[in-house]
């Protein structure tokens, strides 16, 4: 889908906090994501339009990164790492737990369309292996227990507050007040005020 | 298995915690706590009473090594921006991916404000105009709250315009990536930042000092390089430089993963404490699992040579670690028991770099991913008695001979990378290979690296036994 | 340039010391001086990605050797490269062992067998034997990325070659890599196929069998092929091709990298307008008008003596005015020239026209300083652009263009009245003018004073930012006509204006035709003689050496047709015209070939205008004469003969030959060979360009006639000819003697009908050749009147791909000509009362067409864009060739 206005209007804000637009690729695309739950062509098609570049472009970097999903995935994305120091701690295993309880392959997507599984790299949680993210929040030390608890409890619904649906990362956005500094334009070729204490010897003090 | 109970705690509390000292307190991310326990003093500090001279003076003279994996001094790397070239930029390198690394993203989470005025005094230091924070994108819960850490900052007037109401103005914009492991290298974060996808650039000409983002002089650091900078503003170079040992100051994180008790993530006094002290010392990781022994250990993250027993002596110290054939890398010790299929093990690691490849280079993106295919075959029970030479020659059409620190016929270290579990591997426990390859496995292919050939190896390179 | 010590280093490769250019690349450095380094990704016209690897060589720089891309290491003075050591080579056998892994080694049904670097560099460089026993890559096969090109993933080696070009050099980023390692693929985005102008370029410059073209796919194998250089004329680039037959068949053109004109790349036009020549439609006998009215088939005998009979009559009837021609762009110089003579010399009649009114007055073209393309893109200077949409008609002229704007530093003023392709991409600023007012638009851009109001529709501040642009460097001028619908003489008026307020400006031609600017240079035009002098001026000297001349300055195409309806031209000569298409009043060309008593049409094709005809002569088309051409920087090369006419068609030359001899006269000339030597020895600015010269290393890429000399420093001056027959000091001496700056006469003080030249101001003598320049003539430019309430001004302009001859007989671009529509403001739908993408009528004085509808920010308020020859509209329907604009009412139907 296209943005939607008020999407439309967060891309906008987005855009402007680079000194080069296209630098708002990566977050529309996650943007897009948020709203659509995957990353659709005419969402692709509308954040050319907004960077100027082809369809193609976007693309180009989309498909680079893991996490766009360019076709529907389920509500939840299961991500077992089975990295080095998990699969030493039964990562593989933890997979094929959750293999056999959602019954389909790493990369498949149950028929019901809640959830899809994966079997991923390093998730930067390896003291706490096995380990494995729902929609990229962590879960530690995963017995094949406590996975299956954690099927019941998504399927349940008993972690709508700690776990958005699929696409939605922070649920944060940073926000750029007035009183921001503004973007620096690279063929702007300006010292900034500050770097001339170093000659002046001067330091700090309300300056201004 | 909740989402905040990383095990971090080694026990050691009587040395200093220079970068995790706010990890046990449940609200240690909130600015409140954050400034109760001592925070945003030493910008303050460093924008009210010092020059960006002088700050960067103490950042040099704590000879703070970077944190990201290759190790290079902070201090000296900002020294490279060309003088009169404006802007420049600060990019924060989030992206936390190497296998067993697992620190930055502790950082971020349990006490974004340090790793906030970090960024600041670096800004302030180099004069740089705007700073990009670029976040793993796998990891919600850091860019959660570092975006709220940063509008609470932003309102505080801590970042934004006229730094507490100083001529010191400067924005830091939150950024995430959006998984491609690749994305960690300097040139290739640089490449994703500006929207395109994470490839290397060639090292020279774009050194990321003097044509980074935008082909301005750009900074980039490791989070955990940068959370040390408000302790040196408030404490001093000097006080850095008395922990820790010659080459390598103050204290670093390394998280001990693999067979171990006590698995976590350790701060510990950076160049003095050994192998066998974190992976063996009671407050530490408290030895190997159910009482098996030792088979190998990698000393820095998965691009690292394996090391062994006999290796556990060794600090853990840049220097001596590299002159032993390995590196510290990104602070990732993973050990490995008797009961690992090492075979297995390499494949794992070589499938990480295979799936990771930018495939820009054709030896990177084809063999590595023929090195992945002829191991899964070996595992498959399909392995032929040719295949562990034939591993090792395509090892060395992408490293030539080789050797520590790898060369390369690519563009960014990722593809010799993959040489380096093979290799410890095979020259170690080649009878283990033997056994997938119908019980031989003749390797006449010579190998360099100090670490491959440590003793007692089971083959020397370039003989058969 | 000779390069001094300054710019140099030296450096030793293979134990060779080695003088580098600073800055050059190792790879570079070490081809110049004969030491080839395999590469696949490297390409000399674009900037090194180092991706293949397969370049990489021991470079020492004093810390020892290591492996580095050549590609990507610049030359540093003392360094040491090893490109054959063991360790070099096992890493180059490593890279192509990787790259043939997946592979699929299908040479013998793949189009680049025989000619694949991939192919080649293995037995040069590569392992022996398979040591890949996995399984390949698979992708499905050939997918289409364009209706031109086929893109077969499992070839391709991910040398980034294409999705360089169209990013980096056409601009055009719609191929782009997707996914990431050993899955990375080269692709469109769906349903946004590869369509880029300069598509056929990535196939070209592919180092495998990954991209190929429809056109050639399957047509020949690499050791079938003929080849012989050549230059395309397609449009009045001039691009330096190979054009490569097979059986007496032409199957493909190949880019020849010329550092002047092309660079090695062509547009897809030009690169695959082959087919036309090839095509079924091709007309190979003669054709007469019998009794009953209708062509019938005819021996060329018969055709013949029927037109040197109407010819005759015509002479007796009404003296050499009942003659004329219209036509001649397409010939070759030697072409142009015989029917020169033919017309002018032996009937006597000044009644010829190269142009079809949709051109520039010829003084124009010749009689301001000219400038070269590498003029126009050396660095730091400005080009203004008052002329075409560069991309749709001199695409590797906007190639050229685009490069110096985005890597020179080069400026463009762009003066145009829709937005064109240079409007986003590559104006520093765009001068939005409304149709008509070029001229006030141009003063007050070059006039020094400051602007605070609005000038014929531009906003102030866009005029001063454009005349700050014109400031900062040498200032050229592409120049031409931006819209049909616009008079000639409001352009001619502008550029006159340019030519005086900034001294040392300079004018690159932007007319768009094959060899009109040959046509011209040899006298395809009413008050010249072939080398750039004007029927006065050259009157005593050709006087000596053809028999006969006109009296007096003839009519243009418009005068001629004019003539016609009046029925006072006997013999209509269409030299490979078509008058119903291409002149801009279509009812005046109708009555023109209906008021012509004989209209005689040398064509390959039937046209539409050639069915008008009495008597249809099949002419010989492109590889099939040799002989030269001449491009819009008057730069002279040589077009080849490979392939043999279809039927009984003849050579252009030898129909004005077969002519003159049938009407008791001789035109003199037995060959091309001929023809040439003649033009050399009559033609002043072609004087000292002999065959041998266009042989020579400076000349074989092409030579430029008539330049005034560059300026250099020290004064010294050194005309093109000269440095392309250095041998021959005579020509030097004749070929500066030849030029002198024009005389320019104020434009707007003199109120004289268009094309009405001034007498030379050095009078010829009878030893010395006449001194060649053609002195500009002087116009009234009448304002335009205001567009009334219920008006839109109409802009008319050309696209790549029209209904042209070419492409209409070229299968595989003939569907990518898209049917006419109209462009209008999105805002100016509502007060029309019209819908978006519903049809409306265009009316103005002269007739009315039907087309749908499209909104377009780039047109502006009241201004009605429609294209050029298109089907399903003709805009040469609504055009009043006698106003200065033509304004028209739109409504639904
Ligand atoms: C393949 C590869 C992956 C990398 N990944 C990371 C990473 O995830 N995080 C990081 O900080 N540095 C990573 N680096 C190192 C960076 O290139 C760079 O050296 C570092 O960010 C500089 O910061 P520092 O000097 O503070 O360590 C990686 C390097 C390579 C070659
Ligand atoms: S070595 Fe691999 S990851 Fe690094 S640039 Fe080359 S292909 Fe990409
Ligand atoms: S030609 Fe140099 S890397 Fe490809």
């Amino acid at each position: 889908m296209r943005f939607t206005a008020e999407n439309a209007a967060v891309a906008e804000d987005v855009i402007a906090r680079y000194p080069v637009a296209r630098s708002a690729l990566i977050p529309l695309l996650h943007l897009a994501q948020e709203q659509d739950g995957h990353v659709t062509e005419e969402a692709m098609e509308h954040i050319a339009e907004l960077l100027g570049i082809t369809p193609a472009e976007v693309l180009g970097t989309a498909s680079f990164y893991e996490m766009f999903k360019l076709e529907p995935v389920g509500d939840y994305v299961v991500n077992v790492c089975t990295n080095i120091s998990c699969m030493l701690r039964g990562g593989e295993e933890l997979l094929h737990h959750l293999e056999q309880r959602l019954g389909i392959r790493a990369g498949d997507t149950t028929p019901d369309g809640r959830f899809t599984l994966e079997d991923v790299e390093c998730i930067a949680a390896c003291t706490e292996a096995p380990c494995l993210q729902v929609n990229y929040r962590y879960f530690h030390r995963v017995t094949a227990d406590q996975a299956d608890e954690l099927v019941d409890d998504l399927r349940a619904g008993r972690l709508d507050n700690d776990i958005p649906r699929h696409g939605i990362l922070s649920r944060v956005r940073q926000q750029l007040p007035d009183t921001r500094a503004g973007v620096a334009p690279p063929d702007r070729n300006v010292e900034p005020p500050w770097l001339a204490r170093n000659t002046e010897g001067t330091t700090g003090g309300a300056t201004s | 298995m909740t989402d905040v109970d990383a095990t971090t705690d080694g026990g050691s509390r009587e040395l200093p915690r220079i970068v995790s000292s706010r990890w046990d307190l449940a609200d240690g991310y909130t600015l409140d706590r954050y400034r109760e326990t001592g925070g945003y003093r030493a910008l303050a500090k460093a924008v009210t009473e010092m020059t960006p001279a002088q700050v960067a003076d103490q950042v040099k003279g704590a000879s703070l090594l970077g944190r990201g994996g290759a190790g290079f001094p902070a201090g000296v790397k900002w020294g490279f921006c060309p003088p009169g070239v404006f802007p420049r930029y600060i990019v924060v390198n989030g992206d936390e991916s190497e296998p067993g690394t697992y620190k930055d993203r502790l950082l971020m989470e349990r006490d974004p404000h340090q790793l906030i005025e970090g960024v600041l005094i670096a800004c302030y230091a180099i004069g740089a105009s705007q700073a990009f924070l670029y976040v793993r994108g796998e990891m919600a819960l850091a860019q959660e709250r570092l975006a709220g850490a940063l509008n609470d900052a932003y309102a505080a007037g801590l970042v934004g315009d006229h730094i507490l109401g100083t001529d010191f103005s400067v924005d830091i914009v939150l950024h995430w990536g959006a998984g491609a492991y690749i994305v960690g290298e300097e040139t290739a974060l640089l490449e994703s930042l500006e929207g395109n996808r994470g490839m290397p650039r060639l090292k020279p000409p774009y050194f990321p000092a003097a044509k980074g983002l935008y082909m301005q002089p750009t900074v980039v650091n490791n989070v955990e390089t940068l959370s040390n900078l408000p302790w040196i503003v408030e404490n001093g170079g000097a006080a850095f430089g008395d922990l820790g040992a010659e080459s390598s100051k103050g204290t670093r994180l390394f998280a001990v993963s693999g067979h171990v008790r006590n698995p976590g993530v350790f701060e510990v006094e950076f160049g003095v404490t050994t192998f066998r002290d974190i992976i063996f010392g009671e407050r530490y990781a408290d030895g190997i699992r159910d009482g098996n022994e030792l088979k190998a250990f990698i000393p820095g993250g998965a691009s690292a040579a394996w090391f062994f027993e006999e290796h556990l002596d060794l600090p853990l110290e840049a220097g001596a670690v590299g002159a032993a054939g390995s590196m510290l890398g990104s602070g990732a010790i993973v050990v490995m028991d008797e009961t690992t299929d090492v075979v297995k093990a390499a494949w794992r690691i070589v499938r990480f770099f295979a799936h990771e490849s930018c495939g820009k280079c054709t030896p990177c993106r084809e063999g590595t991913a023929w090195l992945e295919k002829v191991l899964r075959r070996m595992l498959d029970g399909y392995g032929r008695p040719a295949d562990v030479n034939k591993l090792l020659d395509i090892c060395d059409n992408i490293s030539p001979s080789i050797a520590w620190p790898p060369k390369q016929t690519t563009i960014c270290p990722l593809g010799p990378s993959a040489v380096a579990p093979i290799a410890s591997a095979i020259l170690r426990f080649r009878d283990e290979f033997a056994a997938y390859c119908g019980g031989a496995a003749e390797v006449t292919v010579p190998v360099n690296g100090k670490a491959y050939l440590s003793t007692p190896p089971t083959v020397s390179a370039g003989a058969t036994p | 340039m000779t390069a001094t010590a300054a710019d140099t280093v030296g450096i030793t490769v293979d134990g060779q010391p080695i003088e580098a250019m600073k800055g050059e690349l190792v790879i570079a450095a070490a081809e110049r001086n004969g030491i080839y380094i395999p590469r696949f990704c490297y390409h000399s016209r674009m900037k090194p990605v180092g991706m293949c690897r397969m370049c990489i060589v021991e470079i020492d720089t004093g810390r020892g050797p290591a492996l580095q891309p050549s590609c990507m290491i610049e030359c540093t003075d003392g360094m040491t490269v090893s490109t054959g050591s063991p360790v070099t080579r096992k890493a180059q056998e490593g890279v192509l062992e990787f790259l043939l892994v997946n592979h699929p080694l299908d040479c013998p049904v793949c189009d680049k067998g025989g000619e694949c670097p991939l192919q080649d560099q293995t037995m040069a460089y590569g392992p022996g034997e398979s040591r890949f026993v996995e399984e390949k890559r698979h992708f499905e096969k050939p997918i289409p990325v364009s209706d031109l090109v086929l893109l077969d993933r499992e070839r391709c080696i991910l040398c980034d070659r294409c999705t360089r070009f169209a990013k980096d050099v056409a601009g055009d980023p719609l191929i782009h890599f997707m996914d990431r390692g050993s899955q990375t693929e080269v692709n469109t985005f769906p349903e946004h196929p590869f369509a880029s102008y300069f598509s056929g370029n990535t196939v070209q410059i592919c180092p495998v069998g990954a991209l190929t073209s429809t056109p050639y796919r399957f047509k020949a194998r690499p050791w079938d092929l003929e080849q012989v250089e050549s230059t395309c004329t397609s449009c009045s680039v001039g691009c330096r091709v190979v054009v490569q037959s097979s059986r007496n068949r032409l199957v493909r053109y190949q880019g020849v990298d010329n550092d002047a004109v092309n660079w090695g790349w062509l547009c897809d036009k030009g690169r695959f307008d082959f087919e036309a020549v090839n095509s079924e439609d091709r007309l190979g006998e003669p054709l007469v008008r019998d009794a009953a009215l209708s062509l019938k088939p005819a021996t060329w005998s018969e055709a013949l003596s029927r037109t040197a009979e109407a010819v005759k009559e015509g002479l007796d009837r009404s003296g050499p005015e009942g003659f004329a021609v219209i036509g001649g762009a397409r010939l070759t110089n030697e072409e142009c020239y015989a029917w020169v003579k033919l017309a002018k010399g032996v009937i006597g009649s000044d009644h010829v026209d190269a142009q079809l009114g949709d051109g520039l007055p010829a003084e124009v073209v010749l009689g301001l300083p000219r400038a070269t393309i590498d003029d126009a893109c050396r660095p730091g200077g400005t080009v203004v652009v008052m002329g075409p949409d560069l991309k749709e008609e001199l695409p590797v002229l906007y190639l050229r263009l685009r490069h110096a704007v985005r890597e020179s530093g080069v400026k463009v003023v762009e003066l145009a009245s829709v937005a064109t392709s240079l409007t986003d991409q590559l104006a520093a600023v765009s001068l939005r003018y409304r149709p008509g007012c070029a001229l006030p638009v141009v003063r007050a851009l070059v006039g020094r004073h400051d602007v605070d109001d609005e000038v014929g529709g531009v906003a102030p501040e866009a005029l001063r930012a454009a005349q700050q642009v014109l400031g900062d460097g040498p200032v050229t001028v592409v120049l031409g006509r931006g819209n049909l619908a616009e008079s000639a003489r409001s352009i001619g008026a502008a550029a006159a204006a340019i030519h005086h307020s900034l001294a040392d400006v300079r004018f690159l031609s932007g007319l768009r035709r094959a060899n009109v600017h040959g046509a011209l240079e040899l006298g395809m035009a009413p008050g010249l003689l072939p080398g750039r002098v004007t029927l006065d001026g050259g009157r005593e000297w050709f006087a000596d050496r053809w028999p006969t001349l006109p009296k007096a300055r003839g009519l243009d195409a418009a005068g001629i047709l004019r003539a016609a309806a009046d029925g006072k031209i006997d013999t209509l000569v269409l030299l490979g015209s078509d008058p119903l298409a291409d002149f801009l009043d279509r009812d005046l060309a109708r009555r023109g070939l209906a008021g012509a008593r004989t209209v005689v049409a040398l064509d390959q094709f039937l046209t539409e205008s050639v069915k008008q005809a009495d008597v249809v002569l099949p002419v010989a088309g492109y590889g099939e004469v040799e002989g030269t051409t001449t491009n819009l920087e008057g730069r002279v090369s040589t077009l080849a003969r490979t392939v043999t006419a279809p039927g009984t068609a003849q050579a252009d030359w030898i129909v004005a030959a077969e002519l003159a001899d049938r009407l008791g006269g001789d035109l003199g000339v037995g060959s091309v060979a001929d023809l040439a030597a003649e033009i050399e020895a009559v033609a002043p600015v072609f004087s000292g360009l002999t065959a041998e010269a266009l042989r020579s290393p400076v000349g074989r890429e092409g030579v430029v006639v008539g330049m005034p000399s560059r300026r250099s420093g020290n004064g010294a001056e050194e005309s093109e000819v000269a440095k392309a027959a250095p041998d021959e000091p005579t020509v030097d001496e004749a070929a500066t003697r030849g030029q002198t700056a024009p005389a320019v006469a104020d434009e707007a003080v003199v109120a004289a009908e268009s094309n009405q030249g001034t007498t030379p101001e050095l009078e010829p003598t009878g030893v010395l050749p006449p001194t060649s320049g053609v002195p500009l003539p002087v116009w009234t430019v009448i304002d335009p009147p205001s567009v009334d309430a219920y008006s839109l001004r109409l802009v008319v302009t050309r696209k790549l791909y029209d209904r042209g001859t070419l492409v209409r007989s070229s299968p595989s671009l003939a569907d990518l000509a898209e049917p006419a529509i109209l462009h209008l403001h999105p805002q100016d739908f509502d007060r029309l009362g019209v819908a978006a993408g519903a049809d409306v009528r265009i009316t103005s004085t002269k007739g009315n067409v039907t087309v749908p509808t499209v909104p377009d920010p780039g047109v502006p308020r009241s201004v009605a864009h429609l294209h050029a020859n298109r089907a399903g509209g003709r805009a040469n329907v609504l055009i009043d060739g006698n106003s200065p604009v033509t304004d028209v009412r739109v409504e639904r139907p």
